[in-house]
This record gives C-alpha cells, sequence and structure tokens, in this order.
C-alpha cells in the first residue's frame, strides 16, 4: 500500500489504544493480528475474547443495521461493525474510545439516556388524532410534506450525529440534531396533533435556533440522513 | 483538528465566525479613528496620513477580505436557512470564498 | 431568556444580517471609489458634512451593526466563553450600546462637525 501499511495477510499487528475506565480513565494499549477485511468491531472483539475479558463494549446485529456498535475511532464517531480497519489505520494504529458528549458507564460503553430524554424533551413523539374507531389517515406519498418526512424517517437513534455535534459539546442544553430530526418528520405528520407545543419545544437556544450549520451530522450520519436539512426546515416552521 | 471536522462546511463556519470576531474588535478602532474628525481637518489628516504606511495598508486589506468572507458567508447561511433545501452547499460555499478573494483584489488593486 | 426570546433574537441576527449586506456592499464600493483618487480630509469631510443622506445612511449602519454584533457576541459567550444566558446577555447589550455611542459620535464627526 501507498502508505507503508503492512499486507492485510494476518501478518502484521495494529497498535490499539482502547479507553479504560470512566471519563476519569485513561488509555490502554493492546496488539491486535491484522486480518483481511477486518472491522474495528472485529479488532474490539478479539481484544475482549482473547487479550482482556473485562473490556465493555456494545454491539448487536455487526452488519450495520442497528447502530448499537458506534463509538468514536480515530476521533471520528462511527459504527466500528462498518468501519474496515485498512480505512482509518494509518501506519497499523488505532485509537478506540466511547462516543463523546456522552457520559461513559464504563470502558466503551457511553451512557445514552440523556440522548433519550432530549429526543422526548424535542416532543419526538407521535400525537394521534384519529381512534380505531376513525377511517384510516390518508396520506399521499408523493406529497411534499410526506416527502421531507420521508427523507428523515430512516433514524435508529445511534448517536453518531450528537457525538459529532460540536453544538452539543458547546451547550449542554441543545437537544441535537436526531431528536430536532426527528421532530421535523413529525411536523410533517399530517396524521399528528401536537404540533403547537413541539414547535415551541424545538425553539430556542436549546433548539434548532443554535444550529449553525456546521454539518458533522450530515457529513457522518451512516443512513446518510441530514440533520442539517431537518433543521433548517424546523428553522423556517418556527418563524411562521 | 479532529476528524470530524474535516469538511467544507465546517470550515465554512469557523471562518465566519473568525471574521465576525475580528470584524467587532476592529469596528471600535474604526469609530474611533472616524472619531478624530471630530476635533477638526488637521487631525483627521493626521490619522489619514498615518494610514497610508505598509502596515496599515497591509491591515486594511485584511480587514476587506474579512468583511467580504464574512458577507459572502452570511448570505450563504441565509440561503440555506430560508430557500428551500438543495444539495449545492459546498457550491455555495465556494462561491462566498472566492467572492472575498475577490473583494480583497480589487480593494488592493484600486490603491 | 425565553425560548420565545431567543428565537426572536435569532431571528434579529439575520434581519440585521440582510440589511448589513447592503450597507456593507454600498459602504465598500464607496471606499474603492474614494480611495481610487487618493482622498484628503477636505475631500471627504466635504462630501459628507451637512449631508442628511450620508448621516441618515451611517446611522442606521450602526445602529444595524451594534445589534448583529451584539447577537453575535452573546452566541460566542455561551458557546465558547461558558457564560450563562443572562450574563452573556447582559454582556452583549452592554457591548451593543458601546458600538451605538461610538458609532454614532462617528457619524456626528464625518457627517456634522466639530
Amino acid at each position: 500500500m501507498s502508505d507503508g501499511a503492512p499486507a492485510c495477510t494476518g501478518t502484521a499487528t495494529l497498535r490499539v489504544a482502547v479507553w479504560r475506565g470512566d471519563s476519569n480513565g485513561s488509555f490502554q494499549v493492546f496488539s491486535v493480528p491484522r486480518r483481511g477485511s477486518q472491522t474495528v468491531l472485529d479488532v474490539v472483539t478479539y481484544i475482549q475474547r482473547v487479550l482482556d475479558p473485562t473490556l465493555a463494549y456494545r454491539f448487536a446485529c455487526r452488519v450495520g443495521m442497528c447502530g448499537s456498535c458506534a463509538m468514536t475511532v480515530n476521533g471520528t464517531p462511527r459504527w466500528t461493525c462498518r468501519t474496515h480497519v485498512d480505512k482509518v489505520a494509518r501506519g497499523g494504529k488505532l485509537e478506540i474510545a466511547p462516543l463523546a458528549n456522552l457520559p461513559v458507564v464504563r470502558d466503551l460503553v457511553a451512557d445514552m439516556r440523556e440522548f433519550f430524554d432530549k429526543w422526548a424533551a424535542a416532543r419526538g413523539r407521535f400525537e394521534p388524532t384519529r381512534t380505531r374507531e376513525d377511517d384510516f389517515a390518508a396520506v399521499k406519498p408523493a406529497s411534499p410534506a410526506r416527502g421531507e418526512a420521508d427523507a428523515a424517517i430512516e433514524c435508529i437513534g445511534c448517536g453518531v450525529c450528537y457525538a459529532a455535534c460540536d453544538i452539543v459539546t458547546w451547550n449542554p442544553r441543545y437537544l441535537g440534531p436526531a431528536a430536532l430530526n426527528r421532530a421535523w418528520t413529525l411536523v410533517n405528520d399530517v396524521r399528528d396533533g401536537g404540533n403547537v407545543e413541539r414547535l415551541a419545544a424545538v425553539a430556542g437556544d436549546a433548539g434548532c435556533h443554535s444550529c449553525h450549520t456546521l454539518m458533522s451530522c450530515t457529513e457522518l450520519c451512516p443512513k446518510e440522513l441530514s440533520p442539517t436539512r431537518s433543521i433548517a426546515g424546523l428553522k423556517r416552521a418556527t418563524i411562521k | 483538528m479532529s476528524g470530524k471536522r474535516a469538511h467544507t462546511a465546517w470550515w465554512a463556519f469557523l471562518v465566519h465566525r473568525v471574521s465576525g470576531i475580528a470584524l467587532a474588535l476592529f469596528l471600535p478602532a474604526h469609530f474611533l479613528a472616524l472619531g478624530t474628525a471630530l476635533a477638526g481637518e488637521e487631525a483627521f489628516d493626521t490619522f489619514l496620513r498615518w494610514s497610508e504606511q505598509p502596515a496599515v495598508v497591509f491591515s486594511e486589506w485584511v480587514l476587506v477580505m474579512l468583511l467580504a468572507a464574512h458577507l459572502a458567508g452570511g448570505l450563504r447561511i441565509l440561503a440555506l436557512e430560508f430557500l428551500p433545501w438543495r444539495g449545492w452547499q459546498k457550491t455555495l460555499a465556494a462561491l462566498a470564498a472566492g467572492f472575498a478573494v475577490f473583494a480583497g483584489l480589487v480593494f488592493a488593486l484600486t490603491r | 431568556m425565553s425560548a420565545r426570546g431567543e428565537a426572536r433574537l435569532w431571528l434579529w441576527q439575520r434581519v440585521t444580517a440582510a440589511f448589513l449586506a447592503f450597507f456593507v456592499l454600498v459602504h465598500l464600493a464607496t471606499i474603492i471609489y474614494a480611495v481610487r483618487g487618493g482622498l484628503s480630509a477636505a475631500q471627504i469631510l466635504g462630501r459628507t458634512r451637512g449631508s442628511v443622506t450620508w448621516g441618515a445612511f451611517y446611522a442606521a449602519f450602526v445602529f444595524a451593526a451594534a445589534v448583529h454584533g451584539g447577537i453575535g457576541f452573546r452566541t460566542i459567550a455561551i458557546e465558547w466563553l461558558r457564560l450563562r444566558s443572562r450574563a452573556a446577555g447582559a454582556l452583549a447589550l452592554a457591548i451593543a450600546l458601546a458600538l451605538v455611542a461610538l458609532g454614532l459620535r462617528a457619524v456626528a464627526a464625518v457627517a456634522i462637525g466639530p
């Protein structure tokens, strides 16, 4: 390879710094054999199974669908099961830490509670207007509102955008890209009846008006969503 | 700078914020300088002569560049926030940068 | 400050920005035009003194810049200086008022005279 990294056929080793402990912890270095098509999740799994069974980390599907394995890899929040070591290990080095902007439970596990609390604070919950006695709601899939909602609906709450956002770092009250993105999908849902409270909840310094279009969320979202776009929509909706 | 910040929109934000701070610091100095005109034409003339020094001319050029950058970046933000969303924001950022350089050149060349 | 108040600040930041875009372009064009000739104090002041148009233009410019800069400062004070909303707002207001005072003094110097 042009950067001088060794061939990935299992003969070379990775130097992996892994965060241990809580927010007052530190990095611990492990040597991990390098293999072909290896992902960062493979590396973490190897460490826990072979080198140190006390390492705590999260994963579930390991095929890029659930978002559970999100961690900070060389300073960037990513899904570790979808991050090939060859893409990120410059000079055979890796640094793996828990997601930023969240309290650390232990090692690579972040406490996601505030992430979901802010989701609720942004009124990211559907407020029904019909009962089972009413007829089905007719929503035209091609309508502009449904188009806006559909463009943002695939969020699975992995937290990568929240970890990437510098406004979350600088302003602890900021609800964050995911919560605001979800609120936008509901603002555009013709069946929902909670928009008066929702638009009030997403306004102000804690809400959409603190977004400075840094667009780290949009750059890094593994589902290729654009929370910046959703938040821009909220900005227009809240000043009407 | 961390990898999560290495994209165009982040640079556009940083340029906009830093240029804003610089302009905000410059503005009182600018007002005070103009205020020398209160002391009469001579005081103002003295100041104008001082401002023809190369170091000052260079700083003025930097200020015009900052002003143009902040203006262009600001127009980009107004477009992002008030116009319907389009996928060409990176182009907008580039145009903003181009305008800033252009304004600086015009200012430099017309001295 | 309430969320509604904060949203209003956001909006005023954009409104003054739009006005400033116009003011700045006129100002830049004016300065570049004036600089071409290599100006003296007499020449500048000859055109601006007693001019209601220039006085009004620059007074409006000063107010817009003070509001825009003040709101911008408040945001930076909260995000980078870690001030709380109230302290940041108070400091921003003080700065905005100082800019208005200095700015109108400069406008008076140039458009009215000693």
